[in-house]
């Protein structure tokens, strides 16, 4: 537990929060990232401005933390390209299916209590620690 | 326009929170999963930090009869477990094991440039994309109206299609 960091993490739940909770209380919308990135890919009109904008504001937030703290893009995880290429197609594809990530379930939903939110989150979290569990019990931590 | 700013503005405050909480450090979320060996709590605190204030602020924010800015609220309403919903959050749970990166942070990651970043966030935007055609077929083969339909013909019932676009 030598990189537990409880206070800028939960501080960083904070804002993601009130993130959450500003986009609810002016537009009326979910702060689920897949769902707000993957509306783009077959957009509806009068749906679609507001997407880019939020992905926009996303960029503008990295890249002022690029600015601020480049320490926070420090990726430290031995995989190879393939991986994340393997590792990035099963995000999109997975999260499309089922509806939603770590935000859209994770946080929004879970506020809510949707059961579907609660059921998607632990079978994520339980895939995501089975996966860890094998690459680092097999293949030493390294693929 | 107003709807805009808000959602930049949100989008901003989302990204910042993300870096703050150490999500887009993909050794670190992966430290999170690694349950088994050298745990890394610090990811229960950002869900905790998160839903600390989105819970109490939804019940109070769903008080409205409509958001600030905009007509209505577009909140899922589906409460019934299906395989999509299983296997959609199993793939996920995969991939963001093996990479360590989820959709927010990865996007908020690409101003750094990292190889990482650039080509998981294409391939992700790829598996999107590849559901959207996926689901394009499949909705064509069993007759089930697309959504923008839907809300132009108001006397058709509310398809599985129409539900389904409005995501968590």
């Amino acid at each position: 537990m030598e990189n537990f960091t409880p206070g800028a993490s939960f501080l960083g739940g904070v804002l993601i929060g009130l993130s959450a909770s500003l986009l609810l209380l002016c537009n009326g919308k979910i702060a689920g990232i897949s769902g707000i990135l993957g509306g783009l890919l077959r957009p509806v009109r009068d749906d679609t401005l507001w997407r880019v904008f939020f992905i926009a504001g996303l960029l503008a937030g990295g890249a002022i933390l690029r600015l601020v703290s480049p320490q926070v893009f420090d990726i430290a995880l031995t995989r190879s390209g393939e991986v994340f290429l393997l590792a990035g197609l099963l995000v999109g594809f997975g999260a499309r299916l089922g509806s939603g990530c770590t935000s859209g379930h994770g946080v929004c939903g879970i506020s809510r209590l949707s059961p579907r939110s609660l059921l998607a989150t632990l079978i994520f979290m339980t895939a995501g620690i089975v996966t860890v569990y094998i690459v680092n019990t097999f293949f030493g931590g390294a693929l | 326009m107003s709807t805009l700013v808000t959602s930049f503005l949100a989008g901003m405050l989302f990204a910042v929170g993300l870096g703050l909480s150490g999500m887009t450090q993909p050794a670190k979320v992966v430290g999170f999963l690694d349950l088994t060996g050298r745990w890394d709590p610090s990811l229960a605190c950002v869900m905790l930090g998160a839903i600390a204030v989105h819970a109490p602020a939804y019940r109070l924010i769903r008080r409205r009869s409509a958001p600030i800015f905009a007509a209505a609220f577009a909140i899922p309403t589906r409460r019934d477990f299906d395989l999509r919903l299983v296997g959609g959050a199993a793939l996920f749970g995969i991939g963001w094991g093996l990479g360590g990166f989820c959709p927010g942070p990865a996007i908020t990651s690409l101003p750094s440039g990292h190889t990482a970043v650039l080509l998981f966030v294409p391939a992700m935007v790829a598996g999107m994309y590849l559901h959207t055609l996926v689901e394009g077929l499949q909705v064509r083969r069993s007759g089930i109206v697309h959504p923008e339909t839907v809300s132009r013909s108001p006397t058709l019932p509310p398809s599985p299609a129409l539900q389904y676009r409005h995501d968590a």
